[in-house]
């Protein structure tokens, strides 16, 4: 099949690349640019471990055409950390509330959870489990991960985060 | 899991993107959010040789008011939805139900055109489209037409729509300030398509239902305009007899697959107990 020629905007860097039509965008970023935080998990829109930023919208990325991304902005985990290399508040969250533990999901519940803090900063815990309801977590339980995006909404508030009485 | 190959198109215009439907023929099919036939596209259960993406189409998108109407272009998102103002003014049971469509990352990607004109049986706008009265917009090489969205589901993933031509915007007559809605959704997880749901507009006077409309989704081939199990509601107060004669009556015309949601029975019965929920939970809205 011929190829085309793409270009877009990854973690704030210029990227192109030939692709076939058929190349999933998640297959893209992980085979042509060798960014292989953003993880496949189900391949069937089901799980969110392949969920990445797309111009301001979370999408899994298993689920849309590389040549559909042509000209957009995308943000993955690698893109995440602050400027000097630090940890951002979510992926301190997820460190300090032990919000992961085999780690499979966690690039893309990340990456859902910055969108949803972006949309609603100070979401309340219902709010988080509706927000991340397209990731699937098998080892949690969802338990930390809920309180490593409250911890990380804290932070980004400024508040304090003071874990719910159990 | 990658689908097979295909050639990709994007045109900027619904007048380019009818251009290319027929020139390409059956191989070709549009592509809006994607979610239903990429999926089908990577197992194979789909293999257009012709991809036409509406993306590039800014006329597709957009919600506006037009009198007593809303017009919906197909390519606005559920996401898109969920934000409108004037949606959750005039319109909050598409609120209500774009919530119980798939999860976050799904809704921004899943538009309104894609999800009525499918013609999948599990997808919840069309009933919703019944019960409101809606109609969609068919544009072809040889011009428009209106098509209500009662008259469009003729089977699974069978509809009005001919060879070439594309839904363009759903056009939705406001309900009178004050109607009751809501749309009762049982399914086994978030995500899933329903198990039975029903929705239910209507209005109240001095205590009595007024005026009704009750619609099925996944209970049958087609979303189902369930007409004698609203006529059973009208002049009542919903008094639990009532609700149980409109729940029969709406049973009455219910087919269900058997699978893995459940058995036939299963589903009617369950489909029964979705409609009077609907009802008492609109009822309880309408003033």
């Amino acid at each position: 099949m011929p190829k085309t020629h793409i270009t877009m905007k990854v973690n704030g860097a210029e990227v192109e690349g030939l692709v076939e039509s058929r190349t999933l965008l998640v297959h893209f970023i992980r085979e042509n640019l060798a960014m292989t935080g953003t993880h496949i998990g189900c391949e069937t829109t089901h799980c969110g471990a392949c969920t990445v930023d797309i111009d301001g919208m979370s999408v899994k990325s298993c689920t849309m055409f590389a040549v559909q991304a042509q000209g957009s902005d995308i943000t993955t985990i690698e893109g995440m950390a602050n400027a000097d290399g630090s940890l951002s508040a979510l992926q301190e969250g997820f460190r300090m509330m032990h919000g992961l533990q085999c780690g499979f999901c966690t690039p893309g519940m990340i990456m859902r959870a910055h969108r949803l803090l972006k949309e609603n900063p100070q979401p309340t815990e219902d709010e988080v489990r509706m927000g991340i309801s397209g990731n699937i977590c098998r080892c949690t339980g969802y338990q930390n991960i809920v309180k490593a995006i409250q911890y990380a909404a804290a932070k980004i508030n400024g508040v304090e985060f003071r874990e719910a009485a159990e | 899991m990658i689908p097979g190959p295909f050639n990709y198109y994007r045109p900027a215009t619904v007048a380019d993107a009818l251009k290319l439907l027929s020139t390409l023929g059956d191989e070709a099919r549009p592509l809006a959010g994607g979610h239903s036939l990429v999926p089908m596209m990577k197992l194979r259960l789909a293999t257009p040789e012709h991809l036409v993406d509406l993306h590039g189409v800014a006329d597709l998108k957009g919600i506006r008011r037009e009198g007593n109407t809303v017009v919906i272009g197909a390519m606005t998102t559920q996401h898109e939805l969920l934000a409108s103002d004037e949606i959750g003014r005039s319109l909050p049971i598409l609120d209500e139900t774009a919530l119980l469509i798939a999860d976050p990352q799904v809704r921004y990607r899943g538009t309104i055109g894609g999800n009525v004109a499918n013609g999948d049986p599990g997808n919840d706008m069309p009933a919703l489209m019944m019960a409101l009265g809606a109609s969609y917009r068919l544009e072809g090489k040889s011009g428009a037409r209106e098509v209500a969205a009662s008259e469009f589901y003729q089977g699974a993933y069978f509809t009005a729509l001919e060879p070439g031509e594309l839904l363009t915007s759903v056009a939705i007559p406001v309900p009178s300030a004050g109607h009751g809605y809501a749309y009762e959704k049982l399914k086994r997880k978030v995500g899933d398509y329903a198990t039975a749901a029903a929705a239910v507009v209507l209005t109240m006077a001095g205590g009595k239902v007024a005026t009704c409309k009750i619609a099925l989704t996944n209970l049958s081939e087609t979303p189902l305009l369930a007409e004698d199990a609203a006529k059973a509601v009208i002049g009542t107060s919903l008094d639990p007899a009532t609700l149980k004669k409109a729940a029969a009556a709406a049973e009455a015309i219910m087919s269900p697959a058997a699978d893995a949601r459940g058995p036939v029975e299963y589903r009617k019965h369950v489909g029964g107990i979705m409609v009077m929920r609907a009802l008492q939970r609109a009822a309880g809205r309408a003033s």
